[in-house]
Protein backbone atom coordinates (compact mmCIF):
# COMPACT_ATOMS: atom_id res chain seq x y z
CA UNK A 1 0.00 0.00 0.00
CA UNK A 2 1.41 3.35 -1.11
CA UNK A 3 2.92 5.65 1.65
CA UNK A 4 1.19 9.08 1.53
CA UNK A 5 3.73 11.95 3.31
CA UNK A 6 3.75 15.71 3.28
CA UNK A 7 7.58 16.03 2.23
CA UNK A 8 9.10 19.56 2.39
CA UNK A 9 5.84 21.02 2.10
CA UNK A 10 4.44 18.91 -0.54
CA UNK A 11 2.35 15.47 -1.01
CA UNK A 12 4.30 12.87 -1.59
CA UNK A 13 3.87 9.40 -2.48
CA UNK A 14 6.02 6.30 -1.43
CA UNK A 15 5.52 3.02 -3.29
CA UNK A 16 6.52 0.52 -0.30
CA UNK A 17 7.32 1.15 3.38
CA UNK A 18 10.63 2.43 4.20
CA UNK A 19 13.30 4.14 6.52
CA UNK A 20 14.50 7.41 6.12
CA UNK A 21 18.09 6.14 5.21
CA UNK A 22 16.13 4.48 1.99
CA UNK A 23 14.35 7.21 1.45
CA UNK A 24 17.05 9.89 1.54
CA UNK A 25 19.25 6.87 -0.85
CA UNK A 26 16.06 7.36 -3.34
CA UNK A 27 15.98 10.78 -3.54
CA UNK A 28 19.42 10.49 -4.10
CA UNK A 29 20.19 12.91 -1.14
CA UNK A 30 23.93 12.84 0.69
CA UNK A 31 22.95 12.51 4.47
CA UNK A 32 26.16 14.43 5.15
CA UNK A 33 25.19 18.22 5.15
CA UNK A 34 21.04 17.87 5.47
CA UNK A 35 19.20 17.44 8.55
CA UNK A 36 15.98 15.61 8.74
CA UNK A 37 12.49 16.30 11.04
CA UNK A 38 9.89 14.28 11.11
CA UNK A 39 6.54 16.05 12.46
CA UNK A 40 8.84 18.38 13.73
CA UNK A 41 11.05 16.23 15.46
CA UNK A 42 14.80 15.78 14.42
CA UNK A 43 15.56 13.03 13.99
CA UNK A 44 19.13 12.01 14.06
CA UNK A 45 21.75 10.94 11.54
CA UNK A 46 22.61 7.25 13.33
CA UNK A 47 18.47 6.92 13.33
CA UNK A 48 18.22 7.42 9.47
CA UNK A 49 17.81 3.57 9.53
CA UNK A 50 15.75 2.81 11.74
CA UNK A 51 13.10 5.55 11.80
CA UNK A 52 10.10 3.67 9.31
CA UNK A 53 8.37 6.63 7.55
CA UNK A 54 4.23 6.42 8.67
CA UNK A 55 1.65 7.60 6.74
CA UNK A 56 0.79 11.02 6.83
CA UNK A 57 4.48 12.23 8.40
CA UNK A 58 5.06 15.76 7.75
CA UNK A 59 9.24 15.61 6.62
CA UNK A 60 11.43 18.03 6.47
CA UNK A 61 14.81 18.10 5.15
CA UNK A 62 17.00 20.70 4.92
CA UNK A 63 20.80 21.89 4.30
CA UNK A 64 22.65 24.63 4.10
CA UNK A 65 22.31 27.47 1.10
CA UNK A 66 23.77 30.62 0.39
CA UNK A 67 22.51 33.29 3.37
CA UNK A 68 24.43 36.34 5.49
CA UNK B 1 51.90 40.14 15.08
CA UNK B 2 49.66 37.51 16.33
CA UNK B 3 45.96 38.54 16.80
CA UNK B 4 43.98 35.44 17.91
CA UNK B 5 40.33 35.74 17.64
CA UNK B 6 38.36 32.92 20.12
CA UNK B 7 35.22 32.93 20.56
CA UNK B 8 33.45 29.64 22.34
CA UNK B 9 37.06 27.77 22.40
CA UNK B 10 37.32 28.25 18.29
CA UNK B 11 39.37 30.07 16.98
CA UNK B 12 39.44 32.67 14.11
CA UNK B 13 41.99 33.41 11.98
CA UNK B 14 40.68 36.22 9.87
CA UNK B 15 38.55 39.20 11.37
CA UNK B 16 36.42 39.43 8.04
CA UNK B 17 33.54 37.19 7.78
CA UNK B 18 31.42 36.50 4.76
CA UNK B 19 28.18 35.74 4.05
CA UNK B 20 27.17 33.39 1.15
CA UNK B 21 23.98 35.05 -0.19
CA UNK B 22 23.10 37.21 -3.07
CA UNK B 23 26.18 36.22 -5.28
CA UNK B 24 25.50 35.34 -8.93
CA UNK B 25 26.62 31.68 -8.60
CA UNK B 26 28.03 29.44 -6.36
CA UNK B 27 31.53 30.04 -8.38
CA UNK B 28 31.27 33.36 -7.62
CA UNK B 29 30.78 32.40 -4.03
CA UNK B 30 33.65 30.56 -4.25
CA UNK B 31 36.07 32.99 -5.64
CA UNK B 32 34.78 36.03 -3.63
CA UNK B 33 35.53 33.89 -0.25
CA UNK B 34 38.94 33.10 -1.62
CA UNK B 35 39.55 36.80 -2.84
CA UNK B 36 38.36 38.13 1.13
CA UNK B 37 40.47 35.65 2.51
CA UNK B 38 38.00 34.53 5.22
CA UNK B 39 37.98 31.35 7.02
CA UNK B 40 34.43 32.03 8.18
CA UNK B 41 31.50 32.09 6.43
CA UNK B 42 27.47 32.02 7.09
CA UNK B 43 24.97 30.02 5.37
CA UNK B 44 21.20 29.90 5.59
CA UNK B 45 18.96 26.77 6.34
CA UNK B 46 16.49 26.13 3.84
CA UNK B 47 14.57 23.06 2.20
CA UNK B 48 16.83 20.18 -0.13
CA UNK B 49 15.38 20.89 -3.56
CA UNK B 50 13.37 17.14 -4.44
CA UNK B 51 12.42 18.01 -7.39
CA UNK B 52 15.83 18.98 -8.96
CA UNK B 53 18.07 16.84 -7.25
CA UNK B 54 20.91 17.55 -9.98
CA UNK B 55 21.06 21.60 -8.50
CA UNK B 56 24.72 22.71 -7.23
CA UNK B 57 25.11 22.46 -3.22
CA UNK B 58 26.51 25.12 -1.58
CA UNK B 59 28.95 22.86 0.60
CA UNK B 60 30.16 21.53 -3.08
CA UNK B 61 31.63 24.73 -3.36
CA UNK B 62 33.00 26.16 0.07
CA UNK B 63 34.77 23.53 1.90
CA UNK B 64 33.91 22.94 5.42
CA UNK B 65 37.49 21.94 6.22
CA UNK B 66 38.47 25.18 4.70
CA UNK B 67 35.53 27.21 6.32
CA UNK B 68 34.08 27.12 9.64
CA UNK B 69 30.64 27.33 8.91
CA UNK B 70 28.55 29.60 10.55
CA UNK B 71 24.59 29.20 10.23
CA UNK B 72 22.29 31.83 10.74
CA UNK B 73 18.26 31.76 11.52
CA UNK B 74 17.34 34.22 9.16
CA UNK B 75 13.34 34.62 8.46
CA UNK B 76 12.90 33.45 12.04
CA UNK B 77 10.20 36.32 12.81
CA UNK B 78 9.90 34.19 16.55
CA UNK B 79 11.52 32.13 19.20
CA UNK B 80 10.35 28.98 18.14
CA UNK B 81 11.20 29.21 14.53
CA UNK B 82 15.05 30.47 15.45
CA UNK B 83 15.14 27.89 17.86
CA UNK B 84 13.65 25.13 15.06
CA UNK B 85 16.34 25.87 12.36
CA UNK B 86 19.05 26.80 14.97
CA UNK B 87 18.80 22.69 16.28
CA UNK B 88 18.11 21.70 12.54
CA UNK B 89 21.55 23.48 11.61
CA UNK B 90 23.35 22.01 14.50
CA UNK B 91 22.03 18.67 13.00
CA UNK B 92 22.94 19.38 9.43
CA UNK B 93 26.27 20.95 10.33
CA UNK B 94 29.33 19.97 12.29
CA UNK B 95 29.42 22.71 15.01
CA UNK B 96 27.48 24.60 17.67
CA UNK B 97 28.39 27.93 16.07
CA UNK B 98 24.88 29.52 15.01
CA UNK B 99 24.16 33.16 14.24
CA UNK B 100 21.51 33.58 16.12
CA UNK B 101 18.79 36.47 14.58
CA UNK B 102 14.89 36.74 15.58
CA UNK B 103 13.55 39.63 13.33
CA UNK B 104 11.28 42.26 14.43
CA UNK B 105 10.38 43.28 11.08
CA UNK B 106 9.84 42.68 7.72
CA UNK B 107 11.03 46.06 6.35
CA UNK B 108 13.98 46.99 8.47
CA UNK B 109 14.60 43.64 9.63
CA UNK B 110 15.64 44.86 12.95
CA UNK B 111 16.34 42.49 15.41
CA UNK B 112 13.18 41.39 18.13
CA UNK B 113 15.34 41.78 20.68
CA UNK B 114 12.63 40.25 23.63
CA UNK B 115 12.51 37.50 21.19
CA UNK B 116 16.51 37.23 20.85
CA UNK B 117 17.15 37.55 24.52
CA UNK B 118 15.27 34.48 24.90
CA UNK B 119 16.63 32.38 22.23
CA UNK B 120 19.70 33.15 23.52
CA UNK B 121 19.48 31.91 26.71
CA UNK B 122 17.40 28.41 25.84
CA UNK B 123 20.19 27.94 22.36
CA UNK B 124 22.95 28.84 25.28
CA UNK B 125 21.78 26.26 27.52
CA UNK B 126 21.86 23.40 25.20
CA UNK B 127 24.88 23.58 24.53
CA UNK B 128 25.04 26.14 21.36
CA UNK B 129 27.87 28.81 20.79
CA UNK B 130 25.33 31.38 20.38
CA UNK B 131 26.21 34.50 18.03
CA UNK B 132 23.36 36.72 18.55
CA UNK B 133 22.51 39.49 15.84
CA UNK B 134 21.19 42.34 17.71
CA UNK B 135 20.62 46.05 17.52
CA UNK B 136 23.22 48.31 18.67
CA UNK B 137 21.69 49.18 22.07
CA UNK B 138 24.49 48.46 24.60
CA UNK B 139 22.27 47.43 26.97
CA UNK B 140 20.43 44.65 25.38
CA UNK B 141 24.29 43.30 24.48
CA UNK B 142 24.49 43.15 28.20
CA UNK B 143 21.50 41.63 28.52
CA UNK B 144 22.71 38.99 25.65
CA UNK B 145 26.10 38.20 28.20
CA UNK B 146 23.72 37.41 30.90
CA UNK B 147 21.56 35.42 28.78
CA UNK B 148 24.76 33.46 27.43
CA UNK B 149 25.82 34.99 24.34
CA UNK B 150 29.41 33.92 23.28
CA UNK B 151 29.75 36.86 21.29
CA UNK B 152 27.65 39.85 20.32
CA UNK B 153 26.69 40.92 16.85
CA UNK B 154 25.43 44.44 17.03
CA UNK B 155 23.82 45.52 13.30
CA UNK B 156 25.75 48.62 11.67
CA UNK B 157 22.68 49.62 9.82
CA UNK B 158 19.82 47.91 8.90
CA UNK B 159 20.74 44.49 6.53
CA UNK B 160 21.71 45.21 3.06
CA UNK B 161 21.39 48.67 3.46
CA UNK B 162 25.20 49.80 3.28
CA UNK B 163 24.62 52.83 5.17
CA UNK B 164 27.94 52.29 7.43
CA UNK B 165 28.21 52.43 11.03
CA UNK B 166 24.75 54.37 11.83
CA UNK B 167 25.80 54.90 15.09
CA UNK B 168 29.62 54.68 16.33
CA UNK B 169 29.08 55.82 20.12
CA UNK B 170 26.45 53.10 20.61
CA UNK B 171 29.06 50.62 19.31
CA UNK B 172 31.82 52.20 21.25
CA UNK B 173 29.90 51.92 24.34
CA UNK B 174 29.08 48.12 23.02
CA UNK B 175 32.96 48.01 23.17
CA UNK B 176 33.71 49.50 26.52
CA UNK B 177 31.40 47.56 28.29
CA UNK B 178 31.12 44.22 27.37
CA UNK B 179 34.08 41.65 27.63
CA UNK B 180 33.12 39.00 24.98
CA UNK B 181 34.17 39.64 20.77
CA UNK B 182 32.22 42.11 19.26
CA UNK B 183 31.51 41.65 15.12
CA UNK B 184 29.46 44.36 13.67
CA UNK B 185 27.10 42.72 11.25
CA UNK B 186 25.13 44.25 8.58
CA UNK B 187 25.01 47.29 7.03
CA UNK B 188 28.82 47.30 5.67
CA UNK B 189 28.54 48.72 2.44
CA UNK B 190 32.26 49.64 1.45
CA UNK B 191 36.05 49.18 2.61
CA UNK B 192 35.74 52.81 5.04
CA UNK B 193 33.12 51.24 6.91
CA UNK B 194 34.63 47.81 7.70
CA UNK B 195 38.05 50.25 8.64
CA UNK B 196 35.60 52.03 10.54
CA UNK B 197 34.38 49.32 12.21
CA UNK B 198 37.50 47.69 13.29
CA UNK B 199 39.55 50.53 13.82
CA UNK B 200 36.63 51.41 16.84
CA UNK B 201 37.89 48.20 18.08
CA UNK B 202 35.31 45.67 17.61
CA UNK B 203 36.62 41.98 16.97
CA UNK B 204 35.62 40.98 13.20
CA UNK B 205 32.57 42.31 10.42
CA UNK B 206 30.25 40.26 8.69
CA UNK B 207 29.87 41.23 5.38
CA UNK B 208 27.48 40.09 2.65
CA UNK B 209 26.26 42.55 0.37
CA UNK B 210 28.88 44.94 0.74
CA UNK B 211 30.63 42.30 -1.40
CA UNK B 212 28.00 40.23 -3.53
CA UNK B 213 26.44 43.70 -4.34
CA UNK B 214 28.98 45.40 -5.81
CA UNK B 215 29.72 45.89 -9.01
CA UNK B 216 32.78 43.58 -9.51
CA UNK B 217 31.90 41.44 -5.92
CA UNK B 218 35.64 39.58 -6.42
CA UNK B 219 37.43 43.34 -6.19
CA UNK B 220 35.29 44.19 -3.45
CA UNK B 221 36.02 40.97 -1.51
CA UNK B 222 39.59 42.17 -1.46
CA UNK B 223 38.85 45.68 -0.62
CA UNK B 224 37.01 44.26 2.09
CA UNK B 225 40.00 42.23 3.10
CA UNK B 226 42.31 45.06 3.20
CA UNK B 227 39.84 47.66 4.63
CA UNK B 228 39.41 45.48 8.08
CA UNK B 229 43.08 44.93 8.33
CA UNK B 230 43.72 48.70 8.33
CA UNK B 231 40.82 48.89 10.53
CA UNK B 232 42.53 46.41 12.61
CA UNK B 233 46.26 47.80 12.86
CA UNK B 234 44.94 51.48 13.13
CA UNK B 235 43.40 50.19 16.38
CA UNK B 236 46.37 48.23 17.64
CA UNK B 237 49.06 50.51 17.31
CA UNK B 238 46.81 53.42 18.49
CA UNK B 239 45.67 56.25 16.79
CA UNK B 240 46.92 60.44 17.59
CA UNK B 241 44.91 62.15 19.22
CA UNK B 242 42.88 64.84 17.78
CA UNK B 243 43.81 68.70 17.80
CA UNK B 244 42.68 72.30 16.52
CA UNK B 245 45.73 73.76 15.66
CA UNK B 246 48.62 72.16 13.76
CA UNK B 247 51.94 70.96 14.90
CA UNK B 248 55.01 70.76 13.14
CA UNK B 249 56.49 68.06 11.74
CA UNK B 250 59.76 69.30 10.80
CA UNK B 251 61.94 70.94 13.16
CA UNK B 252 62.35 74.28 13.79
CA UNK B 253 66.22 74.11 14.64
CA UNK B 254 68.86 74.38 11.82
CA UNK B 255 66.56 76.72 9.94
CA UNK B 256 68.17 80.08 8.16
Amino acid sequence: MAIKIILNGEAYSLKTAMTLEELLDNLNINKEGVAVEVNLKIIKKANYSKYTVNDGDSVEIVNFVGGG
Amino acid sequence: MEDKLIIGGIEFKSRLWVGTGKYKDFEETANALEASGTDVVTVAVRRVNIVDRNSPNLLDYVDPKKYKILPNTAGCYNVEDALRYARLAREAGISDLVKLEVIGDEKTLFPDVCGLLEATEILAKEGFIVLPYTSDDPITARRLVDAGAAAVMPLGAPIGSGLGLRNPYNIKIILETIDLPIIVDAGVGTASDATRAMELGCDAVLINTGIAGAEFPLMMAEAMKYGVLAGRYAYKAGRIPKKLYATASSPIEGML
